[in-house]
């Protein structure tokens, strides 16, 4: 389950599309598209490039793991029922330093609801859903 | 032809919009609006309610009944909230149509309109469907088309019925976001492009408390709006900054409350405008966007240059231009909307990371800047549709205590959000 108190995340269900990704998930991986005509990273998966609109040429990419966070805030009454018992909790957008134009969610956990250094650099770090399934998640480096 | 997408003006390099000046709009009716509808009382019902607005949009149309031919409308009625089973009434008022949405085809039965030859129920929410009206008109579907848009809202608290939070599973799309906690709909994205903005230029969350307190004044002075009728007060700046925080840093009166009621509208040619009983509003051009970020949040930069492009849309479709446009209705379903919309237009010179300097300024409808004189939605509640009708009345010269003392020839009203929208310019003059 997740380290922090109380949360009970929605467990992603996968598809066609997003099967590699989500098994990736669960060996600590994380991978994502990648266009090779473009050399241009897709998140979430898409069917084709959002650049050349081409599917030929979409390969699945291990990145490093590392980013920084953009923004954040407080969400302190979600309408989601697995997120309402561990309110306050942080929500920060987070940029990958390999592309910073490709950003993730993340509710930081390890740093308290607030506190969250903008700016700050963070590395990859998986946690456990509802069904057992792992999300890619993301932690402040200290 | 209307169908699909295709007649969407969501693209740059169309050129002059084909049937510029040549539709007009020229009849309008609003509804009663309450907070919620009580489950009862049929006349307030989104069927009730949606014969009441179109009979007056008709009526203020001088057209009768057998003129129409048209009927448009939209489910994006925003009727989240689930109660069923719920309690059903006598016919017409046996099913969801009539209840919680009203067809063009319910429409067409309970006013007996015997002349429709285009029936269209599924148009897109507002925004867009005010431009499909115009297209519709002007691509000789139908002569004269009854619009309407109603905006329902029964009992319970919004969103928390939504079965997509109640699941403890996320599909598809949402795989990428439900399980950090981002809740569907427009806030979450939008309140991130915010923030980022408020981080480039400097800038702080009370910058939006000029706009709220102006938008509720205009509100006062709609009245049939929400507050008007029922909360009938003006709002402080601390009552602002003191608000209940919905999302950090957004507070209650950040977000159009939501109602129910309905609107409609009459298109029709220009050439048949010429005879009916209001001055026409001529259409000069639809424009749309449909887009999202690249990435899992769309960003400030993406918002920015989704309404840049949108701009250079209306200006080649319609052939004006920022410094010509007199009356600005952009969407302010979130307060954090229309600095984007403001400063992508550049109305009265508006540059990006000025907006919040600019509502500190004078933008009350007497003055300089009558910046939302319709009080947005804010200002009378989510009905969205005042965007466009205070558009009318200001062009018409009919707004009473809200009409702006400048120039009023031209407006510019759409919705909802910069990147997913549409707008539609608006004029006293055909050309």
């Amino acid at each position: 389950m997740s380290t922090i108190p109380g949360l009970q995340r929605p467990a992603p269900v996968s598809n066609e599309l997003t099967k590699p990704f989500w098994d990736a998930c669960n060996e600590r991986r994380l991978v994502l598209q990648n266009c090779a005509s473009c050399d241009r990273l897709l998140y979430p998966p898409a069917p084709r490039c959002d650049k050349c609109g081409s599917a030929d040429n979409l390969e699945w990419k291990e990145v490093q793991g590392k980013g920084h966070i953009d923004v954040y805030m407080v969400i302190r009454d979600s309408r989601i029922r697995g997120f309402r018992s561990a309110q306050p909790i942080n929500f920060a957008v987070i940029t990958l330093d390999e592309d910073p134009g490709i950003n993730f969610l993340s509710n930081l956990p390890g740093t308290p609801p607030g506190e969250v250094p903008v700016g700050a650099p963070v590395e990859l770090i998986f946690e456990e859903t509802s069904n057992g399934q792992l999300v890619h998640e993301w932690q402040v480096v200290t | 032809m209307v169908s699909g997408t295709s007649w969407m003006r969501n693209r740059e390099g169309l050129g002059v919009w084909e049937h510029r000046g040549k539709v007009a709009i020229v009849g309008w009716g609003q509804s009663h609006m309450d907070r919620r509808w009580d489950g009862v009382s049929l006349d307030r019902s989104c069927g009730g309610l949606t014969k009441e607005a179109c009979l007056k949009a008709i009526a203020d149309a001088g057209l009768s009944l057998d003129d129409i031919d048209g009927l448009i409308t939209s489910r994006e009625t925003r009727a989240e909230q689930t109660w069923a089973p719920r309690p059903y009434f006598d016919p017409p008022y046996d099913t969801e149509d009539g209840l919680t949405y009203a067809s063009a085809e319910w429409i067409q039965r309970q006013l007996g309109l015997k002349n429709v030859k285009y029936l269209k129920s599924d148009a897109p929410y507002i925004g867009p469907m005010m431009g499909l009206a115009a297209q519709a008109v002007g691509d000789g579907l139908c002569e004269t088309a009854l619009v309407w848009y109603p905006m329902v809202n029964l009992e319970g608290r919004y969103g928390h019925n939504n079965p997509q939070n109640i699941n403890q599973e996320a599909p598809g799309n949402t795989a990428f976001s439900l399980p950090w906690g981002y809740q569907n709909g427009a806030m979450f994205n939008n309140l991130v492009v915010f923030l980022q903005y408020c981080q480039k230029y400097g800038k702080s969350h009370d910058g939006l408390a000029p706009l709220c307190l102006n938008l509720r004044r205009n509100g006062l002075m709609t009245p049939w709006g929400y507050y008007a009728l029922h909360e009938p007060y003006q709002l402080t700046r601390e009552d602002y900054l003191n608000g209940r925080v919905i999302e950090e840093p957004l507070v209650i009166y950040d977000c159009d409350r939501p109602v129910n009621t309905c609107a409609a509208f009459i298109f029709t040619t220009a050439e048949r405008a010429r005879d009916l009983r209001q001055k026409p509003v001529y259409v000069l051009n639809h424009a749309q966007n449909n887009g999202r970020g690249r990435s899992t949040m769309a960003t400030l930069e993406e918002h920015q240059e989704a309404v840049a492009s949108l701009a250079r849309k209306m200006w080649e479709g319609s052939g004006l231009g920022p410094d010509d446009v007199d009356i600005f209705n952009p969407y302010d379903g979130y307060l954090t909307f229309t600095q984007q919309f403001l400063e992508g237009f550049q109305w009265h010179g508006v540059k990006l990371g000025e907006a919040h300097d600019f509502y500190a300024d004078d933008i009350r409808v007497e003055g300089p800047h009558p910046f939302l004189s319709s009080g947005g939605n804010n200002g009378t509640g989510r009905n969205r549709a005042v965007l466009y009708a205070d558009s009318i009345e200001q062009l018409r010269g009919t707004a009473g205590p809200r009409q702006v003392t400048g120039r009023a020839e031209t407006a510019l009203a759409g919705c909802n959000t910069p990147d997913s929208c549409g707008f539609l310019m608006m004029s006293n003059h055909p050309s």
